[in-house]
Order: C-alpha cells, then sequence, then structure tokens
C-alpha cells in the first residue's frame, strides 16, 4: 500500500507542546470546501469500489440470513454446544460486538466532556459503528434462545400465566442495558446528523432528496435559539451516555461475574470489560477510518493526528487489559482457592492454550509497538495491528467463556468446538455490519460537518483562531 | 447575487427583514450592535454554533436540563415501580434466599430506564422547543438561505419587533455590515 507515504507536514501540526492550539483541520479549508468534501461521498454516483465492497458485506448478510433460519427451523443443536459448555461463539460474538459499539459512545460523549475537539472528525462514523455493533450484538442472545418466538418473555409483558420475568438476573439486566444503550445511541445520533441533514436537504438537486432528507431534517434552520437548545441537549446526551457506556459493559460482566463458576466470579471484571470494549472498538475506529478516509478523501479532516491519538488510546487501554490478564492470575494464586487456581493454570496451559496465547499476543504485545512514533503515524502498521487487536478481543472473551469446560467435577468436563454453522453465522454477522455500514457511508454525511467547521479557526468570532479573524466587539 | 438592496412594494405584513454575513465575528458584532440600537426581536441562523451570539441576541439560557431532570425522574421511578410491583406485590418469588424487593438487584434496570427516559426528553425536549418538526418557515424565502446550512450567516429583524420598520431596518443592518438584504415574506 502507497498510503504510507504521509505527506511532510509542518511540525507545528503536531501537539507536541500541551500548551499549543492544535490545527484540527489540515489544509486550510474554508466551510463552504467542508461542506463539498463532506457531501461529495453521498451527492455523488458510487464508485466502483463501493459496489464491490457493498456486495461482498450483502453476500455475507445473506449467509448470515440463511444460518439464522436454519437455525431456527432446526434448533441450537446444530451448534457445537454442549453439557458442560453451553456458552461458545453466540456469547463470545455478543460481547465482541457490543464492546465494539463502546468506543463510538466514548468518542462521541466521553471526548465531547473532556473537550477534545479532534473527536469531531471521527464522532459520526464512531457513532454509526456503534449502533450497527449493537445490532449484531443484540442478534446473538437473539438467536441463542433457540425458540425466538418466546423472546417477548424476556420483557415485562402482562401474560395469560401472571408471571414476570426475573429482575434478579443479570441476563434480565443486559436486555435492559443493551435495549437502553442502543435507543439511546440511536437518539445521540439522530440528534448529531439534524443539522448536517438539513445541509444535505439545502443542497438537494432532485425532488425525491430534497423531500427524504427535509423529513428527516425537520425544519432546522440553524437560528441561534436552535442552537442553544441542540447544544445543551447535545451536552447532557453527552452526560448521560458516559454512565450509560460504563454501566453497559459492566453489566455485560455481571453475565458472568454474578455467576459462581471459577475464572468469572471476580470484582475486576466490569473495569477490566470497560477497558477492553474501548480497546477493541478503537481498533475497529482505526480500521474503517483508515479505508474511508483514503477511498472519499477526506484525509484533511481525519488527519494522521487522529490516527497518532487513537493510537495512543489504543496503548493505554491496551495496557489496562492487560494489568487485568496478570490482576486475575494474581488474585487467583492469593485468593488460595483451588478452583480458581486450577481455571487460569487451564488457561494458559490447558486445552485452549493456543486462544489464550493469541489473546495475550495480540492485546498485550501488539499495541506496544504504539511506544514509537514512527509506528504511530504509519498507516500500515496501524491497520494491520487495529486488525490483530480485534482478533486478540475477540479470543479473550472465547477464553472467558471456554472455562466453562473444566467445571468442578473431571467427569463432566467436555471440549467445545464450533460447527461450520457458527463459523458461517460470525462471518455472516460482519456482513450484516459491512452493510449497514456501506449503506450509511453512501447516504448519510459520514464525517459532523457543523461540528468540524466549528472547530476551523475562522469560526471563532472573538478571534483566537489562527486565522486572525478580527475580534467582535464585546456583547 | 447583487450586494444592493432589494427595491420591492412595501409589503402588507413581511415576517421581517434578512441580511447575509460572511464570517461568525462580522455576525457577532452585527447582533451586538442592533440590540445596542435597541432592538429586541433579531434572530441569527449559522452552520454551527456560534459561541457568545446567545448574549449578543440577548436571548435567556435553554430550558433543557429541567426537562430532563423531569424525564430522568420518571424513568428512574418507574423502573423501581415496575421491579417492586411485578416482584414483590403482582407474583413475589422467592430467589436465592433473597427479599422480594431486592434494592441491589434492582438498580442496574432503574439506572437504564432512568438514562433511557432522559435520552428521549432530551431530544423531544429539544425538539419541542424548537418547534420542531416545522416544514414551513419564512426565513427560507431569503434567496441565499440555503447556504445558511453551509457558510454564509444571516440576521432577521423581525416585524414583530416594536421598534420594526422596512427601511429602517433594511438601513441597520446595511450600516452593520450585511449583503443582499432582503425583505422576507410572511
Amino acid at each position: 500500500m502507497s498510503t504510507a507515504t504521509v505527506p511532510p507536514e509542518p511540525r507545528e501540526l503536531v501537539p507536541d507542546d500541551p500548551r499549543r492550539r492544535l490545527t484540527l483541520v489540515h489544509g486550510g479549508h474554508t466551510f463552504a470546501e467542508i461542506t463539498r468534501m463532506v457531501c461529495a461521498p453521498v451527492e455523488e454516483p458510487a464508485t466502483r469500489g463501493w459496489w464491490v465492497g457493498f456486495g461482498i458485506a450483502f453476500a455475507a448478510l445473506g449467509l448470515f440470513v440463511a444460518m439464522v433460519v436454519y437455525l431456527v427451523l432446526v434448533g441450537i443443536g446444530i451448534w457445537g454446544l454442549n453439557s458442560p459448555q453451553g456458552w461458545g461463539f453466540d456469547i463470545t460474538n455478543f460481547v465482541w460486538w457490543v464492546g465494539i459499539g463502546h468506543a463510538g459512545t466514548l468518542i462521541s460523549a466521553i471526548l465531547y466532556l473532556f473537550r477534545q475537539k479532534w473527536r469531531t472528525a471521527i464522532n459520526r462514523f464512531a457513532e454509526a459503528m456503534t449502533i450497527f455493533a449493537v445490532i449484531c450484538a443484540l442478534m446473538f442472545p437473539t438467536i441463542h434462545v433457540g425458540r425466538i418466538w418466546m423472546l417477548w418473555m424476556a420483557l415485562p409483558i402482562p401474560n395469560w400465566e401472571a408471571i414476570w420475568p426475573q429482575f434478579r438476573s443479570p441476563l434480565l439486566w443486559d436486555v435492559f442495558a443493551v435495549g437502553t444503550y442502543f435507543t439511546v445511541s440511536v437518539i445521540f445520533w439522530y440528534m448529531g446528523l439534524i443539522p448536517d441533514l438539513a445541509t444535505l436537504r439545502d443542497r438537494a438537486k432532485s425532488k425525491i432528496r430534497w423531500l427524504v432528507y427535509g423529513i428527516l431534517a425537520m425544519g432546522w434552520r440553524g437560528s441561534a435559539r436552535h442552537w442553544a437548545n441542540y447544544e445543551k441537549a447535545y451536552l447532557i446526551l453527552a452526560g448521560i451516555s458516559t454512565p450509560l457506556v460504563l454501566s453497559v459493559h459492566s453489566i455485560v460482566s455481571f453475565d458472568f461475574a454474578v455467576s459462581v463458576i471459577p475464572g468469572w466470579h471476580t470484582t475486576i471484571f466490569p473495569p477490566y470489560f470497560v477497558a477492553g470494549a474501548i480497546f477493541s472498538g478503537f481498533a475497529m475506529v482505526m480500521t474503517l477510518a483508515i479505508v474511508a478516509r483514503r477511498a472519499f478523501r477526506l484525509t484533511d479532516i481525519i488527519t494522521i493526528d487522529h490516527l497518532d491519538n487513537m493510537n495512543k488510546i489504543m496503548l493505554a487501554t491496551g495496557m489496562m487489559v492487560g494489568y487485568a490478564y496478570s490482576m486475575e492470575f494474581f488474585i487467583s494464586w492469593y485468593s488460595g482457592n483451588k478452583y480458581e487456581m486450577f481455571t487460569f493454570v487451564n488457561r494458559a496451559f490447558g486445552p485452549y492454550a493456543w486462544a489464550y496465547w493469541i489473546m495475550i499476543t495480540c492485546n498485550v504485545l501488539v499495541p506496544q509497538i504504539f511506544w514509537f512514533r514512527n509506528n504511530r503515524r504509519s498507516i500500515p502498521i496501524m491497520f494491520v495491528a487495529s486488525i490483530l487487536i480485534n482478533v486478540g478481543m475477540w479470543f479473550e472473551r472465547f477464553v472467558i467463556i471456554m472455562s466453562l469446560s473444566r467445571d468442578f467435577l473431571p467427569s463432566s468436563w467436555g471440549y467445545y468446538k464450533p460447527t461450520w454453522v457458527e463459523i458461517c453465522t460470525l462471518i455472516g454477522s460482519l456482513g450484516l455490519f459491512f452493510t449497514l455500514f456501506f449503506l450509511f457511508l453512501r447516504f448519510l454525511p459520514m464525517v459532523a460537518m457543523a461540528e468540524v467547521k466549528n472547530v476551523l479557526p475562522q469560526a471563532d468570532p472573538h478571534g483566537h483562531g489562527q486565522g486572525g479573524v478580527p475580534s467582535g466587539e464585546p456583547a | 447575487m447583487s450586494d444592493k438592496p432589494k427595491a420591492r412594494p412595501a409589503p402588507v405584513a413581511p415576517y421581517g427583514v434578512m441580511a447575509e454575513f460572511v464570517t461568525p465575528a462580522e455576525l457577532l458584532r452585527a447582533a451586538g450592535r442592533l440590540r445596542a440600537r435597541g432592538y429586541k426581536n433579531i434572530e441569527a441562523y449559522s452552520p454551527f454554533p456560534i459561541h457568545g451570539l446567545d448574549t449578543a441576541l440577548g436571548h435567556g439560557g435553554s430550558k433543557i436540563p429541567w426537562i430532563v431532570l423531569g424525564g430522568a425522574v420518571l424513568g428512574a421511578s418507574s423502573g423501581l415501580l415496575l421491579q417492586w410491583w411485578t416482584s414483590a406485590v403482582s407474583y413475589p418469588i422467592k430467589v436465592g434466599g433473597k427479599p422480594y424487593f431486592s434494592v441491589p438487584a434492582f438498580v442496574p434496570i432503574t439506572f437504564e430506564l432512568g438514562v433511557l427516559f432522559s435520552a428521549f426528553a432530551a431530544l423531544l425536549g429539544m425538539l419541542a422547543l424548537n418547534r420542531l418538526p416545522q416544514p414551513y418557515h419564512p426565513v427560507f424565502n431569503h434567496t441565499h438561505f440555503h447556504r445558511a446550512t453551509d457558510d454564509r450567516f444571516f440576521l432577521a429583524v423581525e416585524s414583530v419587533d416594536p421598534m420594526f420598520n422596512v427601511e429602517r431596518a433594511e438601513r441597520d443592518l446595511s450600516d452593520a455590515g450585511g449583503q443582499n438584504i432582503e425583505v422576507v415574506q410572511a
């Protein structure tokens, strides 16, 4: 890939001195140029690359649908699950996809609260990634129940048997947590889109585009009152999404931690799961951003500095995950509990040792390359690393779930192998994710235009920006 | 794209007079000037939020936080009530020797529903306070208004203003640096 050759940029663009103001958008673009650059992929005819990518993703989605239909018709016997191994690919995939989603919320909410303005370039499609990843995640517990027509029993709906869901169960907390997370992510995303939908409406050349974007934009006209309410609502949504995202993966970890299985019943799970979620989510944002910024010529908006920052976050969260792995071992030894100790020795040296060492390599060793600035700014290196990290994070959940294969009695030990159906379902879920993502790239602005314009130097009415606009009269 | 104010027959009841500006700094300065001249009902339109514009226009703060607080209280209390009523009143079952009303186990869903209702309150509150959805608004009649979501900044003196007078508004907007000054019909 020739993408490694980053054009030489002036040194001042890199915030080595934290007191200096950072130029977030390169190339000195005007407001109108930002609009044009971001709207181009939505307004111009689809490229051949888009069609190829969409075609592959859509074929994989077809595979997913076929596997789900097969499962519903035959039952979960077509999967490799057994006793004692009642969870396998299904829950691994669920936790993996939810985790990927979390980076979108981290970027859109937590970085917003911390006033990390560089996030404006990537938050829109990171949020889209969140929504699509959570859709994929929700598929797995749904089909794992087997008789999916009974799924309504997870909801508190009055029924003829007069019974209610078991509210003391973490699995039910999960239904509410992931359901809320999905809904709030959609609300946050849609609200952020309203001003940009208005831009598309006002640029529409055809009646149908004008009508569709017009309805979606709801008559937004960008008045000062609009913006005041909008900004306040956006800030509050960021404020409530932050504890929400932390709660969601904590609750997902409760699925394990509230049980009394050795290796699962541990208090480190909530923070460790959240750190892992952010880690894998950033890796997925990275994979997508590297391709999208190049394919849609947005390298001035999603700059190498953005990628550098994301690599730093991956390094930090990778270290947190590595710390959690070692602390799990320490606590199992320190507890003096035979079953705990056995579980962890078994993880590293038992039948699933291969998975364990893939996990350690991808999640702990690979991110260490980001200590070096040249690696953080090399596109091929970070692209490969981001994919390896997602592989590693998938194996992390797999390793945790495979604890079930060696439970308290050796006579009930088993070994789990996925069947071809489970492997095809996993590939198919990637198809679902990428189909949605390709449609998003084609029909919605992938960069939050209003927010990016706001971080241009000429957007500062008080003349503090580097554009040197004269200062306004004090109000 | 004429820079001259358009000479039009005096309208019956216009919505107001609107001018276009090229930079946020010009808009902010013009808003401050018009306020200083005593206008009360002026509104600015921009492709992105501009810091300090609310104060310059004399707008008060947003009421969104109170709406969201209401949503949060409603959501959390309905979450807790739902779990209490189903687990302790409608069909009490002992599980793991826990009390029927197991508060610690009910925290996650109470919290989640609080967040869910707050998010709806934030979105719907924002739309309601902004009077959206609203398919038609007079400001869209300004011939350049399609650029208000792209790269131009607009200031409108509304006809409901006690000081409103078409000629004076046009002159004041022009003095403040506005271009393409138009009378927009209601």
